[in-house]
């Protein structure tokens, strides 16, 4: 399988498949519109791909994103909204199916959410579609009324003339699908906008999600279908040698046991029997391949490698010299722990054979166009016999999208090795989840800095040692360069600030456990190491943390320093502390958007409590304010998650040690800070928050549990470490 | 073994192993799906459900417990409580993924009807036991308050 840029060609989806992916759906692929709109036969007015009016006044947006909470089904919905003049009382969201040709990547062609671009990739591309629509019905209305078109006026979803002639969107469905687009029509200018940046607009999927309705991929129940759970190994790398499946098949319900290449899959009637039936199974492994060292010996492998330069992936003066000639050298270390997702909803998937010979497949499916292909990759069909429904998903945090779909993978050699004929839903357990890899890499940092005798920064070294979850995947020739993955670096090898003399390198360590981005992906600990050192250096130089930054922050990073001087500004920074408590503060860029922190800290019991954290974010035009609001809550609540409890760890053979909530710890509603959120305003296009408020958390914490303790967190999570105040 | 139970004030006869916890007779047999599968051992609060009027696990109540049993679900819950914390969350737009959320809505409702206007440390016990992953806490806790205050007012 090759995926390379721009390369829509390797993907092969056919007309036929978007017909049969999308009752109703008839298209005119590429915006600008210039084709004539089309109906379906139902009277449904589909002016593009992205948009359905029915006659019933009702509009219905296909959201090429996968929703998991970080609000894309609404966030593209409004740009839509906007465009038509639509009623927000009138829209809903779906998910747009699988289909790479109309809703793939502008630049790599295929369908797939992160990255945090939903909204920076579908702002000109929704906008478009919902003025193209627009255009049409008004068109259509002009047309059955016999006056001028650019007579009528629209609001809120109601077309109307001052003859007093009016009508719905609905009343025009049917007529507009005959209507033809001449040119583009003109986009809204920001101070016409009435939902994009509207505060009172709520999302379109909280009832749903209020009363038990939203249906996820764990709900979908097909008649005969059969439930299946798999033994995974232990130790990453391990292969089934031989089981004995005995027991398990003496289990009521149980219907059968078959090898899959990720282990051994039991299925049953119910999901009670396959849990019991798993059980019951006996699997030898062979090890011979597998990783069987502690995760101690890993970490110390890549601790000892960062002491050496590696490969150099940024560079300025002469950092060698700098340092040698440096009136005071400071050197600090970082350690990150593997870290599991986690999503609330453990992985599933849906699978069934249809009436046609095909598949069908029901996936909470991040890396759409990629689960598309496994799937029909191993049922033997080709893209466009598989019709693949993306499912609301229970969070992923980056958990659903593989460079490899092993899940989508694991889903369809189970279907097939039980013959090929039943539908199968495969269901992950907590267990297999915690324990089934696909981590954040451990990651080694070390920093050295060097001062002059005025305190100023005047040389930079940063080595990162770690793991490339894209090395060996369709994903390594866009994210390899020269040896060096770059999302390894990514926070590092650029930074905020100016400095004369830097140098960052790193090394790619690989091993078999598999890994992967995790929610802000490099920035998960370059932030960290970088935020957190950059305090310590400026701190020994005598330099306050917040007029520190600002002053070494260049011009590229003006509204990263917008949102320091705006976060500074909400969280009184400078203030008197009561005893007891310290402010510390970070800033980074990610994902293109900006964001600085300040958590209010005490060491309580041992350990750091976060009592506050004040958030600014400058992401471009805020699209919808109180989806931006939630995931830097989010955001913050996650990262601190990880900084302060999780750490996945193997024993002295390799093993997985945590397993579930109970040793893998997620934070619970006492330990969550009270949160502030300042946007800033902008008119620049508008870029993700998704992973953006992740980030800045962690070295926000970690700078004033410094003040509080006169030592940073250097070691990954910070429970691991005793504290005194 | 059949056990015979009210579900969501219906009487219900369910047939199988009565080891079978409550989540997956709902799921499964009911096909309740409303009440999630976060973890299996009590550790997340995706699955509660009220049995006799009290939030419980489902995850870890066998069948065989609840003979006779008046089970509610989030698609049963109704009256003033579940209204109020209902209209709160549309008001703070509380869920992310959603995934979490029956089970945070069933804590909370039962909270309300324990303690209608409860203090901030008293929603932070009461939903101690309901992991929300994307961290909709900050929320959660604004929308209990003011549905308690609505409930009063
Ligand atoms: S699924 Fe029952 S408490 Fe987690
Ligand atoms: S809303 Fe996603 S886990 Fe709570």
């Amino acid at each position: 399988m090759t995926l390379s840029r721009n390369s829509s060609s390797t993907i092969t989806a056919t007309r036929r498949d978007v017909l049969a992916g999308a009752a109703g759906l008839v298209v005119a692929v590429t915006l600008p519109v210039k084709s004539r709109a089309q109906g379906a036969g139902d009277a449904t007015f589909a002016p593009n791909a992205f948009i359905r009016v029915t006659p019933d006044n009702i509009i219905t947006v296909l959201s090429k994103h996968i929703e998991f909470g970080q609000g894309p089904l609404t966030g593209l919905a409004t740009l839509v909204a906007e465009e038509m003049d639509a009623d927000w009382a009138q829209i809903r969201a779906e998910h747009a199916p699988s289909n790479p040709a109309l809703y793939g990547h502008p630049d790599f062609g295929m369908q797939i959410t992160g990255g945090s671009a939903s909204i920076a990739t579908s702002y000109d591309v929704m906008r478009k579609a919902g003025a193209a629509a627009r255009a049409l019905l008004v068109a259509a209305a002009a047309k059955s009324w016999g006056v001028p078109a650019d007579e009528i006026t629209v609001a809120k979803g109601v077309l109307s003339h001052a003859s007093g002639k009016q009508g719905t969107f609905g009343d025009f469905a049917q007529a507009a699908a005959g209507e033809t687009l001449t040119g583009e029509p003109a986009l809204k200018s920001p101070d016409q906008f009435i939902y994009i940046g509207n505060e009172n607009l709520r999302k379109l999927d909280t009832a749903d999600k209020s009363t038990g309705a939203a249906v996820y991929t764990l709900d979908i129940f097909r008649d005969g279908m059969l439930t299946a759970v798999v033994a995974h190994p232990k130790r990453f790398g391990a292969t089934v040698a031989s089981f004995d499946d005995a027991a398990t098949r003496a289990v009521v319900g149980v219907v059968d046991v078959v090898q899959v290449s990720a282990g051994v899959a039991v299925l049953a009637e119910n999901t009670y029997a396959a849990l019991k039936g798993r059980k019951a199974l006996v699997v030898e492994w062979d090890d011979s391949a597998a990783e069987t060292r502690h995760t101690d010996a890993i970490l110390a492998e890549y601790e000892a490698a960062a002491k050496q330069r590696g490969v150099v992936a940024h560079q300025t003066g002469d950092a060698d010299g700098a340092l040698a000639g440096a009136e005071t050298v400071l050197e600090a270390e970082y350690l990150f722990p593997y870290l599991a997702h986690a999503p609330m909803e453990p992985l599933d998937a849906v699978i069934e054979r249809s009436a046609d010979g095909g598949v069908e497949a029901w996936l909470g499916s991040q890396g759409t166009t990629i689960d598309h292909q496994v799937i029909a990759g191993v049922c033997g069909l080709d893209m466009g016999q598989v019709k693949l429904n993306v499912m609301l998903a229970g969070g992923s945090f980056g958990r659903r999208a593989q460079p490899t779909s092993h899940l989508a993978q694991e889903a369809a050699e189970i279907f097939m090795a039980a013959g090929g004929d039943k539908p199968i839903k495969l269901m992950w357990t907590r267990e297999d989840d915690i324990r089934g890899g696909y981590y954040r890499p451990v990651t080694a940092h070390r920093l050295r800095g060097g001062l002059d005798a005025n305190g100023d920064i005047v040389a930079w070294e940063q080595t990162v040692a770690g793991q490339s979850f894209a090395a060996g995947t369709p994903f390594e020739p866009f994210m390899v360069q020269n040896g060096i993955d770059g999302t390894m670096i990514e926070g590092a090898s650029e930074t905020p600030y100016a400095m004369a003399n830097t140098v960052v390198s790193a090394h790619m360590i690989n091993n078999p456990v598999s890994t992967l981005w995790w929610r802000s992906v490099g920035h998960t600990h370059t932030g960290y190491a970088v935020e957190c050192f950059i305090d310590e250096l400026l701190d020994a130089g005598g330099k306050d943390a917040v007029a520190g930054r600002l002053a070494l922050m260049s011009d590229s990073y003006a509204r990263l320093a917008g949102t320091l001087r705006e976060v500074a500004d909400i969280a009184g920074w400078g203030r008197t502390m009561p005893e007891g408590r310290a402010l510390g503060v970070a800033s980074v860029k990610s994902f293109n958007s900006y964001v600085s922190q300040v958590a209010e800290v005490s060491i309580e019991d041992g350990a750091p409590r976060v009592h506050k954290v004040w958030c600014a974010v400058d992401c471009g035009v805020p699209v919808n304010p109180e989806v931006i609001r939630a995931q830097m809550e989010g955001g913050i609540g996650y990262a601190l998650s990880a900084i302060l409890f999780n750490e996945i760890t193997f024993d002295d053979s390799g093993a997985i040690e945590q397993s579930n909530f109970h040793d893998y710890r997620s934070l619970r509603i006492g330990e969550m800070p009270e949160i502030e959120v300042a946007i800033i305003k902008s008119s620049e296009a508008p870029t993700g928050v998704g992973e953006p408020g992740v980030p800045p958390l962690g070295p926000a914490v970690a700078n004033a549990v410094r003040k509080l303790t006169g030592k940073t967190p250097r070691r990954l999570p910070m429970i691991r470490n005793d504290y005194q105040a | 073994m059949a056990v015979t139970l009210k579900i969501n004030g219906e009487n219900r006869s369910v047939d199988a192993d009565d080891e079978t916890p409550l989540l997956w007779v709902l799921r499964d047999d009911l096909r309740l799906t409303g009440t999630k599968f976060g973890c299996g051992i009590a550790q997340c609060g995706a699955c509660t459900v009220h049995v006799n009027g009290q939030p419980r696990r489902a995850c870890v109540t066998p069948l065989s417990m609840l003979e006779g049993a008046d089970v509610t679900t989030i698609e049963g819950l109704e009256g003033r409580e579940a209204e109020a914390v209902r209209a709160a969350w549309a008001e703070y737009d509380t869920p992310q993924c959603g995934y979490c959320q029956s089970g945070q809505i069933m804590t909370a409702a039962a909270l309300l009807q324990r303690t209608p206007q409860p203090s901030d440390e008293e929603i932070d016990d009461a939903l101690a036991g309901n992991i929300c992953r994307c961290a909709t806490y900050v929320r959660i806790r604004k929308a209990v308050k003011a549905a308690g205050e609505k409930l009063e007012g």
